[in-house]
C-alpha cells in the first residue's frame, strides 16, 4: 500500500518536472496565430517563421561559437588539471580541488558581478571576449567534476606496459592515454557546450548591448508577450541540447558494441 | 634537472592553466570588488577612489535592503522545503525500484539539459491568460472569464522548486542508493515495521543526501534573478534582482559590489557552515 502511494507520487513528481515542457513543445506546432490554447491544428509555421527571423539566427550562431569556443578552452584547462590531480600525488590536492571548483560555490550572480567589474576595470569592456572568459570559469568546475570522475577508473598499468616497451611519455600519452581518456575529454566538452548555451544569469551581465545568445533572445522576447515563436525556439533548444547528447550516447554505445568493448 | 624534481614539477605544470584562470577570473575580481565597494559613485557617473562607508552604510541599514533580503531567504526556504517533500519520495522510489531504474534515472537527468529559460517560461504557457489550465476551467464552464494566476510570489516558488527539483532528487537518491538495503531487511526481521525500519534507519542514514540537496536548493534559489523576472510581479523582486538593477540599470557599480558581497557573505555563511559539518565530498557525489 505505501509503495503504491510512493510510485503515485513519483509519476506526479515526474509529471510536475516534464508536462510544462511538453506543452511548450506542443504549442510549438500549433496553427493559431495567438499560439496559446486551444489548439487550432498542427503546422510548422512557426518553425519557418524562425528560420526567417535574422535576430533569432544571429543569437544561435552567437550562441554556438560562443559555446564551441567555451568548451574547447575549458575542456583543455579542465582535462590537464583533472590529469595531475588523478594521476599525481600533489601536496594540498583537497585544498586545490576546492579552489577549481570555487566558481559553482559563488552564486553564479556574485561571479558576474566580480569579473565584469574587474574586466571593466581593466578595460576590457563588455565585449564577447568578456562573455567568453565568463562562460570559461563558469563551466570549468563541471568540466574537471565529469572529467575526473572518468579518469580515476582508467587503469595505469596499460601506460606502465606501453613505456616498458618503449615507448616515450610523449607517444604513450598520445597513443595510449590520450585514446583511452577521449569518453571522459568528449563529456567534459558536451557538459561545457550545454552549460554554456543554457547560460543566462552571467550572460546577461556580461553580453554587450545588442548581442543576445538564444536564451537572452528569448529573455528579450518574453517582455513583449509570449508568442508561438517563443515555443517554437524552446522546441529547437530542446532539441540541441537533449536530442543531441541523446543521439551521441547511443552512438557512443553503437560503436562500443562494435569494437567489442 | 633531476627526474625526481620534473617529476614533482609536472602535476604543477598541468594544473597551472585552471588554477591561473581561477584566480584571476575568480579570487582577485572577488577581491577587487571588495576595494571597490568602497568606492563611491559620484553624480557626474564617474567613480571616486577613496574609502567611503556610503554604500555599506546603504545596504545594511536601509530596510528596503534588508526586507528584500529576509523575503528572499524565505522564498529559498519554501522552495528548498517543497524540493523535499516532493523530491525524497521520487529519490526513494528510484532507488529502490528494480526494473526501470536506469530509465527513470535517465529523465531525471533530462531537466538539467533543457534550458532554464524555457522551463521558467514553459510556466506562461499552463497558467497563463490564455493558458492550458485557463482554458480548461473556462471550457469546462468553472470560471467566465480568465484568472491572472502569474506574476505572485507563489509563481516564483513555483518557478524555483520546478527548476531546482531534480537537484534535490538526484542528491537523495546517490545518498539512499549507497544504503545497504540489508539494513533495512535486518530490521525488519528484528521486529520493526516497514515504517520503523524507514524512520529508524533508512531516513538517517540519507540525512546527509538531503542536506546536500537541500543546500544547492537555497543557495542556487537565493541567487536567483531570472525566474522572479519572468514569473514575478514588480513587488517580487529578490535579492539579486536589486544587484542586477544597481550594476546594469543604475550603473552604481560601487553598491552593487557592496550588494554583491552580501549576497556572497549570506549564502557562503551557509555553505561553510555546511562544509564544517558534513564536508563537500557529499556534494560532489551529486554534482559529478
Amino acid at each position: 500500500m505505501g509503495w503504491n502511494l510512493v510510485r503515485i507520487w513519483t509519476i506526479l513528481v515526474y509529471t510536475f518536472m516534464f508536462l510544462p515542457v511538453a506543452v511548450v513543445v506542443l504549442l510549438s506546432f500549433n496553427a493559431s496565430q495567438f499560439g496559446s490554447f486551444p489548439m487550432t491544428g498542427l503546422s510548422f509555421r512557426w518553425f519557418v517563421e524562425l528560420a526567417q527571423n535574422e535576430a533569432i539566427l544571429r543569437a544561435f550562431r552567437t550562441s554556438i561559437v560562443l559555446g564551441l569556443l567555451t568548451a574547447a578552452i575549458s575542456t583543455t584547462l579542465g582535462v590537464l588539471a583533472s590529469l595531475a590531480l588523478v594521476r599525481y600525488r600533489v601536496p594540498g590536492s583537497n585544498v586545490i580541488s576546492t579552489l577549481l571548483i570555487a566558481p559553482i560555490l559563488v552564486p553564479e550572480v556574485v561571479l558576474a558581478v566580480a569579473l565584469l567589474l574587474f574586466l571593466n576595470f581593466l578595460q576590457i569592456n563588455k565585449s564577447f571576449t568578456l562573455l567568453l572568459l565568463g562562460h570559461v570559469i563558469f563551466t570549468l568546475p563541471f568540466v574537471i567534476l565529469v572529467v575526473q570522475a572518468r579518469l580515476v577508473s582508467i587503469k595505469r598499468d596499460v601506460e606502465e606496459a606501453a613505456m616498458s616497451l618503449g615507448a616515450s611519455p610523449r607517444q604513450t600519452f598520445f597513443q595510449i592515454t590520450l585514446p583511452l581518456m577521449l569518453p571522459a575529454v568528449l563529456a567534459g566538452a558536451l557538459f561545457a557546450f550545454t552549460i554554456s548555451f543554457d547560460d543566462i544569469t552571467g550572460t546577461l551581465f556580461w553580453k554587450p548591448g545588442g548581442v543576445e545568445t538564444v536564451p537572452t533572445q528569448i529573455f528579450a522576447m518574453l517582455r513583449n508577450s509570449i508568442s508561438p515563436e517563443i515555443n517554437a525556439l524552446g522546441t529547437v533548444m530542446i532539441i540541441m541540447t537533449v536530442g543531441l547528447p541523446l543521439l551521441g550516447l547511443a552512438i557512443a554505445r553503437q560503436v562500443a558494441k562494435k569494437s567489442g568493448t | 634537472m633531476s627526474v625526481e624534481a620534473r617529476e614533482a614539477r609536472q602535476p604543477w605544470i598541468l594544473l597551472s592553466p585552471a588554477l591561473t584562470a581561477v584566480a584571476l577570473l575568480l579570487f582577485v575580481p572577488l577581491l577587487f570588488i571588495v576595494v571597490y565597494s568602497f568606492w563611491l559613485r559620484t553624480a557626474t557617473g564617474a567613480d571616486e577612489v577613496g574609502f567611503f562607508l556610503d554604500n555599506w552604510q546603504e545596504a545594511l541599514t536601509d530596510a528596503f535592503y534588508r526586507d528584500i533580503l529576509l523575503n528572499t531567504l524565505k522564498i529559498a526556504a519554501i522552495t528548498t522545503l517543497v524540493c523535499a517533500l516532493m523530491g525524497y519520495p521520487a529519490a526513494y522510489f528510484i532507488a529502490r525500484s528494480k526494473g526501470n531504474k536506469a530509465i527513470l534515472l535517465l529523465l531525471l537527468m533530462l531537466p538539467f539539459w533543457i534550458s532554464y529559460i524555457i522551463r521558467t517560461m514553459s510556466w506562461i504557457n499552463i497558467l497563463g491568460v490564455s493558458g492550458a489550465l485557463n482554458t480548461a476551467l473556462l471550457s469546462v464552464g468553472v470560471i467566465d472569464e480568465p484568472i491572472q494566476m502569474l506574476y505572485n510570489e507563489t509563481t516564483v516558488i513555483l518557478g524555483l522548486v520546478h527548476f531546482l527539483l531534480p537537484f534535490m532528487v538526484l542528491n537523495v537518491f546517490v545518498s539512499l542508493d549507497g544504503i545497504d538495503t540489508n539494513l533495512e531487511d535486518a530490521a525488519n526481521s528484528l521486529g520493526a515495521t516497514r515504517w520503523q525500519a524507514f524512520t529508524n534507519v533508512t531516513l538517517p542514514l540519507s540525512l546527509p543526501g538531503l542536506a546536500a540537496g537541500g543546500l544547492l536548493c537555497f543557495v542556487l534559489g537565493a541567487g536567483t534573478y531570472i525566474t522572479p523576472l519572468v514569473l514575478g510581479g514588480p513587488t517580487d523582486a529578490m535579492f539579486a534582482n536589486l544587484v542586477f538593477e544597481a550594476i546594469i540599470t543604475q550603473l552604481n557599480w560601487p553598491l552593487g559590489s557592496a550588494l554583491s558581497l552580501m549576497l556572497l557573505v549570506v549564502l557562503g555563511a551557509l555553505v561553510l557552515i555546511y562544509n564544517r559539518y558534513l564536508g563537500m565530498a557529499q556534494l560532489m557525489k551529486g554534482l559529478g
